[in-house]
């Protein structure tokens, strides 16, 4: 130890005076002399604070040292508390407002109505009233017509023998389940719903939901919160939406089944994440099969190629396209060549092909497990009345059955007859190209450049009223919430299913060419019209 | 009036916290020796479950989960046939074994006794099914409106005594439908501190400002009001646009009534709207069975939105907002659910409309109104009888939810399972659906329980308070006498 000090305070007086040498030049003192004079000062500053010195501070802490560290202590909180400028506090003692202020201020508050009031013009329609069962023709306002209007996509709903089925579940179980899953709300026919979809599916295990509007909005917020990311088309429909807002993970849109501008949104994404070094997030792209506002396909085997290189989990909403599309009728991801594994979570309504009510989810045992406890509208709500069960298990036997593969031809003969014909109506123009003839949804837009959207609404909607009264045929005009954040052009929709016969649909296409012939010239909508 | 407390005593708070710790410290550990397992990650890909969001469920949910979700093959009426599964092993999924057992139902919100097949309801719930089918395959503003909906909205209306109804096929889905379409940025919503989490949602969905008030208080709720109000909106102390106050009619982990001729008059003191979620109270309260108006003598005219579930008097599915007619216009247009949600199922509106009409008389009997009657008189007895035996039971007079507080998370199973085993079918709640501290059993009672039938599940309870030592309160029973004079209705 001391050989250390030694060494260390001769190499230091050694510096000293070689800084010296440099700084003076080497003209003042002898170097012998100079190194002494260094040595002696150097030497009484080590006195000093050495250990056990006046000024090492174990000493100096021990010997009345303290009293000066605390009396700074001290002083520096009585400036911070005393200090006039201190804003909080001041600010604080003029605002603290009197009762009667308050009193004041609640008296004045006027709050807005609990309603917007809707303009005359924005009234909806009074929709018609259907009273017969969702078939190919229904009675609507008391009067047979056409139905193109309902996605009963196989034309399944008031099948004879499921309606024996749904009658023996009514007998047996009543109609509600009178409680949520967790609370003896699960009742055998959700377990056979729920193994028979997975089969269907080709996934390890499925969940479902009491009502399609809460699926989506359920599964998202389970697996992303607000450190996830979720990457959506901009057309996709409402529950997405809500499902995206209610997880509070940050949202970034691409551009409308624009395959380019989704890899440029996971490029961007990519370029961030090398700025700013974050553990790994969960990240999601999510789409529709067939979406709702467009009717049209979205291109899955090229997002599914972007979503393997940029490492997402692909969410697919496949309502509209589950029993539609595929060959055995399993959605757009079947229909683009994707197996079932390769999409993460796949969700749908059971309100439409399925002919029941309600929603699930498909994917592997960990995605489906963790909804039962996380998915809020399958913990929080009662289950789904058993009687839709067993009419969703009625349509999944259909699916399987020896059936299907015609009912699925069918269905897609129609559904490209039907774009097929529209398309040729002047005046209009059919979303969607020739990748989508397999969606039996169909928009038709008036084709006059953009206009006022409400104007264009009115006359589609006096097209519609005609196709009714004069032809017998149910249409109807796409109508949005304004709480969507989709915004497209006004349309029609026409919806084909199985169950529609080839002269149905080719009655249904004259109809709308008839009645739009009759109601776009009379208006002052900008429409060049050709004779038909 | 409240007999039981959801404090625990000092000794069980203490027993409770340390149970937590317990479970905590050894979940750790085995998370620790779990960290080094290798695990089969996707490269690249962050895990579907984050290890802290899935911590209860691994390390405490597993070692119980046969309390929950067990499976029922019969209508959950007063007696219901629950399926026997295998027992806990790990974390892998319970199985059948293909066995039934026949259990005392406390679980099921079957308060009218409308789960089962009814004489009245079901020939008219086949009828409209053989007419309409069970689906509409459409949203209501499409295809999706048949009489039947009509005729719902009709009487739904003039059942809660208001000008038009709107409903939805699920009742969660209502209030997180509706709360977003009538408040949005810059609006205030006042929530109930034990609002349901539909309501949550509903309020989070809406970007509205959520201030909570103490659960059930409206001179809280004064305070808060009056406070926000002369603050204006955050940052911008703009004014709000509106203040939306949120409350239950009988919240359904408490069993309590709301309060509500107080928090009305709070409400329009201070020109806020109310929307009040009656999931549990109507067909429950007030002898008419009308909710919790009836009961509390409010004028439904002062409640601004009036919502509630089919789900549980009335043994279907779904939920309403009833209000005036500008305010369900508005919600027509608005509303996403009615938009592009599928439209009820036919034969579920049927089974409404027909409870409803018994419940009104218009089936010619009194059916309906001794159904109201027995549902009140078994309440009472029963909350009546499990107070009497030293349990802590939250909740008012004439609810028929009776939380039966446990506490110790360790007692969730123990109740549960013994009164399976005794067959009883019992619902129990703990973290993270309650509190950590304040876990529960739930009695839910229907007025088709005999009364040899609460006697038999009263002999059980007793002897699984007495197993599990749920008896936390052994002398409150002294202090009851001569209380049920004061029910009114
Ligand atoms: C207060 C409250 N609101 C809404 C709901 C949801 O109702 P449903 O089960 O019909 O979805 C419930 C059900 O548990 C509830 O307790």
């Amino acid at each position: 130890m001391g050989e250390v000090v030694e060494l260390a305070r001769a190499r230091w007086a050694a510096a000293c005076a070689g800084t010296r040498d440099v700084i003076s030049g080497g003209a003042a003192l002898a170097p012998g002399r100079r190194g002494a004079v260094l040595l002696q000062a150097a030497e009484d500053v080590y006195e000093i604070f050495k250990p056990g010195g006046r000024l090492h501070p174990t000493y100096f802490l021990e010997h009345e040292g303290h009293l000066v560290v605390e009396a700074v202590f001290l002083a520096v909180i009585a400036y911070l508390t005393l200090h006039p400028r201190a804003p909080h506090r001041s600010r604080k003692q003029e605002m603290p407002l009197s009762e009667q202020e308050i009193d004041d201020l609640c008296e004045e508050w006027q709050p807005e109505p609990l309603h917007k009031p809707l303009p005359n013009s924005q009234a909806l329609p009074e929709p018609p009233v259907i009273s017969s069962a969702a078939g190919a023709w229904v009675v609507a306002n008391g009067r047979r017509v056409l139905n193109m209007v309902s996605l009963n996509f196989l034309g399944v709903a008031g099948d004879p023998v499921v309606m024996e089925e749904c009658a023996a579940t009514v007998v047996k179980y009543g109609v509600g389940s009178c409680g949520p899953r967790g609370f003896y709300g699960t009742i055998d026919v959700h377990l056979e719903l729920e193994a028979r979809l997975a089969e269907f599916m080709g996934t390890e295990e499925s969940i479902i939901y009491a009502y399609d509007l809460a699926t989506i909005p359920s599964v998202l917020p389970a697996f992303a919160n607000a450190k996830d990311l979720i990457v959506c088309d901009e057309g996709v429909s409402y529950p997405i939406q809500n499902g995206c807002h209610l997880s509070r993970a940050k949202v970034r849109y691409f551009k409308h089944n624009d395959v380019a501008d989704l890899e440029r949104v996971l490029l961007e994404v990519a370029a961030q994440d090398r700025r700013v070094r974050k553990p790994l997030n969960r990240r999601f792209i999510v789409v529709e099969g067939i979406y709702a506002q467009y009717g049209d396909l979205a291109p899955l085997a090229a997002i599914h190629a972007l979503k393997c290189k940029y490492r997402y989990r692909l969410v697919v909403d496949e309502s509209l396209a589950l029993g539609v599309l595929g060959a055995h009728g399993r959605g757009a991801c079947e229909h683009s060549g994707l197996a079932p594994g390769q999409v993460e979570i796949v969700a749908a309504s059971m309100g439409n092909a399925l002919a029941s009510v309600g929603g699930f989810c498909a994917g592997e045992r960990e995605i489906v497990d963790h909804q039962r406890l996380s998915g809020l509208g399958y913990c929080y709500s009662a289950s789904l009345p058993p009687l839709l069960a067993t009419a969703a298990l009625g349509t999944l036997r259909t699916l399987q059955g020896a059936q299907a593969p015609k009912l699925l031809a069918a269905l897609q003969r129609n559904a490209r007859l039907l774009r097929d014909l529209l398309a040729n109506i002047p005046g209009v123009s059919v979303w969607g190209g020739d990748a989508d003839e397999a969606s039996p949804i169909v928009h038709l837009q008036l084709a006059a450049a953009e206009g006022d959207a409400q104007a264009a609404e009115a006359v589609l909607q006096a097209a519609v009223d005609a196709a009714l009264a004069d032809s017998g045929v149910l249409l109807v005009v796409n109508r949005l919430s304004p709480l969507d954040r989709v915004r497209v052009k006004p349309s029609i929709r026409l919806a084909v299913t199985a169950a529609h016969s080839e002269a149905d649909v080719r009655t249904a296409a004259a109809a709308v060419a008839d009645a739009l012939a009759r109601v776009v010239p009379a208006t002052p909508c900008p429409v060049s019209k050709q004779p038909s | 009036m409240t007999h039981g407390t959801l404090q625990p005593p000092f000794f069980i708070a203490l027993a409770t916290m340390a149970s937590w710790a317990f479970f905590f410290l050894f979940g750790h550990m085995r998370d620790l020796v779990r960290k080094r397992l290798p695990k089969a990650a996707r490269k690249g890909y962050a895990p579907i479950r984050q290890d802290y969001e899935d911590f209860y469920t691994r390390r405490m949910f597993y070692r119980i989960h046969d309390c929950w979700n067990r499976p029922i093959c019969s209508a959950p009426d007063a007696w219901v046939d629950v399926m026997e599964r295998t027992p806990v092993d790990g974390q892998k999924p319970l199985k059948l074994t293909g066995a039934t057992r026949r259990c005392l139902n406390l679980g099921s919100y079957n308060y009218l006794g409308f789960a089962a097949a009814d004489e009245y309801c079901t020939p008219r719930v086949l009828a409209t099914m053989r007419e309409l089918g069970w689906s509409m395959c459409s949203s209501r503003i499409d295809a999706g409106t048949t009489p039947v909906h009509l005729e719902l909205e009709s009487l739904v209306a003039e059942f809660v005594g208001k000008q038009a109804a709107l409903t939805f096929g699920m009742g969660f889905a209502t209030n997180s439908i509706v709360i977003p379409a009538i408040v949005g940025r810059g609006c205030l919503i006042l929530s109930d501190a034990l609002n349901h989490a539909s309501i949550v949602a509903g309020a989070r969905g809406s970007g509205a400002k959520v201030k909570v008030f103490a659960h059930n208080d409206a001179d809280h709720l004064e305070a808060v009001l009056r406070a926000s109000i002369a603050e204006g909106q955050l940052r911008t102390r703009r004014p709000w646009r509106k203040v939306l106050v949120v409350v239950e009619g009988i919240y359904s982990m408490e069993g309590e009534i709301v309060d509500l001729a107080a928090i009305v008059a709070v409400a329009k003191k201070y020109k806020a709207y109310l929307y009040l979620d009656e999931a549990h109270s109507i067909g429950a309260l007030g002898t008419g069975g009308r909710g919790v108006c009836e009961a509390c003598g409010v004028d439904p005219a002062d409640i601004d939105v009036m919502m509630g579930t089919f789900t549980k008097s009335f043994g279907s599915c779904g939920g309403y907002i009833a209000a005036d007619r500008g305010v369900i216009d508005y919600l027509r247009r608005v509303a996403p659910g009615h938009h592009y949600a599928t439209s009820m199922a036919p034969p579920a509106a049927q089974q409404i409309v027909s409870a409803l009409r018994l419940i009104r008389g218009e089936d010619g009997s009194d059916r309906g109104a001794r159904k109201i009657a027995a549902l009140h008189a078994n309440s009472n007895w029963f909350r009546r009888r499990l107070v009497e035996i030293g349990c802590n039971v939250l909740g008012d007079w004439n609810s028929p939810v009776m939380p039966v507080m446990l506490f110790q998370p360790g007692k969730i199973a123990a109740a549960s399972r013994l009164c399976w085993e005794r067959g009883v079918a019992l619902v129990v709640v703990g973290f993270p659906a309650t509190p950590l501290m304040t876990a529960r059993a739930r009695v839910c009672i229907s007025a088709a329980h005999t009364r040899e039938d609460l006697e038999h599940a009263l002999q059980v309870l007793d002897e699984v308070s007495e197993l599990a030592l749920l008896k936390y309160h052994p002398r409150k029973a002294l202090h009851l006498n001569g209380a049920e004079h004061l029910v009114k209705g």
